[in-house]
């Protein structure tokens, strides 16, 4: 009979639709293997300590990315102390103490926008906001601020989908008990979702180490030859009495300034140097682009991972 | 119910005395509770500040640059030379340089996002798939100056090997190489939308198709595909606005000389690969091109925010379908 055949028949498309599925996915996958395989390719033997020591220079065999991976490291410092608490706040805010409304609908539509928005963009807003009308120039805490503006929506995102994954009868338990709203926030919705907005922090933070185009937007520079000036250290004095316009410092501003004295200094990153270098004519710089992408890649890919075996364990452990 | 029991419990109920009124901790408390909620609105009104202050931003700065070149120019213009002696303002070149690097980014992505998607969710063992997705999702997490780097060593000398084998010569910079690097970014934004519409189908559709005698294949693609159709759909705008923003790989690889062409062998810049070039290089605050990358930012930003509402509307759709 006939059926045999379209039995068989489909068997036939099954296995060929199979195959193509896995072929295309262990594609893009190969690509990725690829991508690591040439960094280290190219990349290897130019990165040891002497590369993460050294200033940028002339010289390729010179060349090192240590004002790139500092820079990168306070960058991210103020991005976290800033974007963190503020999407997190968000996050609660809008999970629950808001009800369904137009005010909600409204918020909820403007942050998916806000994710789609092209990081390039912000880059323009922080240059005519932060660089040019607060005038803090091309700075660590402007390029720290544009980044927590940048990752916002990843965070606020995060945080509201875990809150949501709490079962309303825990915050019903909280409030028969008597615990104000604040209460049940504090006391149990956050550390119930600690799990989950660590995940979506952790990816934001790594989304951010590898930003490029805004703070290239924001007037970073790519030849940095010093390292912002460490906290009270004599640079630190001497950024101060630049900032106080005199010799002589009040109380107040010995006090302050030389402590945050590395936010306003000029900066790099690691993406930054790396495109920097890329642009060069020639090929001396490939090597030092292959290994800073080393540098900027196990970055991001281990936290990336961190993020999923928190989420991971996370799924395991808790059951509602 | 648990408004009302929550509303209550927002005011310090706890803390009030028979009579309703409050005592001095009372107050206190309730004090606390409404500055802290004041706290957690400014915190929720700062994402709604981000976009007021983007699209301030834009319009500010580039309101002096529409003062000196008229829209008709700035839109259908051919030539966008800003920089130059003689400077010509259409943005056409920039536009085309990012139409034809998106469309090559979309050709790739999107059927093998969706073909990736339908595997996952009706083929694939359920192990496979938890170990694919997060590895996938990796990609999408690898920094864009990486994969510039990649198009431009990689991708590019392998496509001129095979281009020149058939008499055709690629130039260093071109938009088909970095166009397939962004495409493999992308699938897996493609593949994970895709794959949770296709997930939140229900089985009962599924096993009706099987009940009339449907294979797998034809369920996937007859009846799953379009029941999740708008999901997939918000999958490809998304897809697109990404596209369209994405920055480094065109920057590096593609070339930074505005060329209106539809050809992906030549190079060619893109809006966002202009804003990089004129950005890194010294254009003093005030000029002409300090306000003309602001004009191409609102042009970007205004393609972009069209592709976002569309994406999210589609999303909504799906959401609510079953």
């Amino acid at each position: 009979m006939d059926i045999e055949r379209i039995i068989r028949r489909r068997r036939r498309n099954d296995v060929l639709f199979a195959l193509t599925g896995a072929t295309i996915t262990a594609a893009v996958l190969l690509v990725l293997g690829a991508l690591a395989f040439t960094l280290v390719r190219e990349g290897v033997s130019r990165l040891d300590l002497d590369f993460l020591r050294s200033y940028p220079s002339r010289r390729a065999e010179r060349a090192g990315l240590l004002p790139a991976w500092v820079g990168s490291l306070l960058v991210m410092l103020v991005t976290g102390l800033t974007g963190i608490p503020l999407g997190i706040a968000a996050g609660v805010y809008l999970e629950e103490y808001t009800r369904k409304g137009w005010f909600a609908s409204i918020i909820e539509l403007n942050i998916t926008n806000l994710a789609g928005v092209p990081s390039i963009v912000y880059g323009l807003m922080a240059l005519g906001l932060f660089v040019y009308r607060f005038h803090l120039g091309p700075s660590v805490i402007a390029a720290g601020l544009t980044l927590a503006l940048l990752v916002l929506p990843i965070v606020i995102v995060a945080t509201r989908e875990t809150l949501k994954s709490i079962p309303q009868n825990m915050r019903e338990a909280a409030y028969a008990l008597g615990a104000t709203r604040w209460q049940v926030v504090r006391h149990h919705l956050l550390p119930y979702s600690a799990g989950g907005i660590s995940t979506g922090v952790i990816i934001a933070m790594s989304r951010a180490i590898g930003e490029t185009a805004p703070l290239i937007a924001i007037g970073a520079v790519a030849f940095v030859a010093f390292l912002p000036p460490v906290p009270y250290s004599a640079d630190a004095f001497a950024v101060a009495r630049e900032w106080a316009g005199s010799e002589q410092l009040s109380v107040v501003e010995a006090a302050v300034y030389p402590g945050v004295a590395w936010l306003g200094t000029s900066f790099t990153v690691v993406p930054i140097q790396m495109f920097n270098w890329i642009s060069r004519p020639g090929d001396d710089f490939r090597a030092n682009v292959a290994a800073a992408g080393i540098v900027l890649i196990v970055a991001t890919i281990g936290l990336n991972a961190v993020a999923i075996l928190i989420r991971h364990r996370m799924r395991r452990r808790i059951k509602w | 119910m648990s408004q009302d029991a929550s509303n209550a419990a927002g005011r310090g109920s706890r803390l009030a005395r028979a009579d309703g009124s409050l005592g001095a901790r009372g107050l206190l408390s309730v004090m606390i509770e409404r500055g802290i909620e004041f706290g957690l609105l400014l915190a929720a009104l700062a994402s709604v500040a981000v976009t007021l202050g983007i699209v301030f931003v834009l319009v500010r700065e580039s309101a002096p640059f529409f003062a000196h070149v008229s829209l008709g120019e700035f839109l259908f213009g051919t030539e966008w030379t800003p920089l130059f002696s003689d400077p010509k303002y259409g943005i056409g070149p920039l536009l085309s340089g990012t139409f034809v690097t998106t469309t090559i980014a979309l050709c790739v992505a999107m059927p093998a996002g969706t073909i990736v998607a339908i595997w996952l969710s009706e083929y694939a063992p359920h192990r496979i798939r938890e170990m694919v997705k997060p590895v996938l999702e990796l990609i999408s997490a690898v920094p864009t100056v990486v994969f510039g780097y990649f198009a431009l060593t990689v991708v590019t000398p392998m496509l001129q090997s095979v281009l020149a084998r058939i008499n055709v010569d690629l130039p260093t910079f071109n938009m088909l190489g970095p166009g397939i690097v962004m495409g493999i970014m992308i699938v897996p934004y493609v593949s994970s939308l895709s794959e949770d519409a296709m997930r939140a189908v229900p089985m009962l559709l599924r096993e009706g198709s099987y009940a009339l005698g449907a294979g797998r294949l034809t369920t996937a693609l007859r009846v799953v595909f379009p029941a999740a159709l708008s999901g997939i759909g918000a999958a490809y705008t998304l897809a697109m606005s990404r596209a369209v923003g994405e920055t480094m790989i065109v920057a590096i690889a593609a070339g930074q000389k505005p060329t209106l062409t539809a050809n992906p062998l030549e190079s060619a810049a893109t809006v966002t690969a202009y804003i990089v070039q004129v950005a890194g290089g010294d254009v003093p605050h005030g000029s002409i091109g300090y306000q003309s990358i602001f004009a191409a930012g609102l042009a970007l930003f205004v393609v972009t925010l069209g592709f976002n509402l569309v994406g999210a509307a589609l999303r909504r759709r799906f959401r609510q379908a079953y």
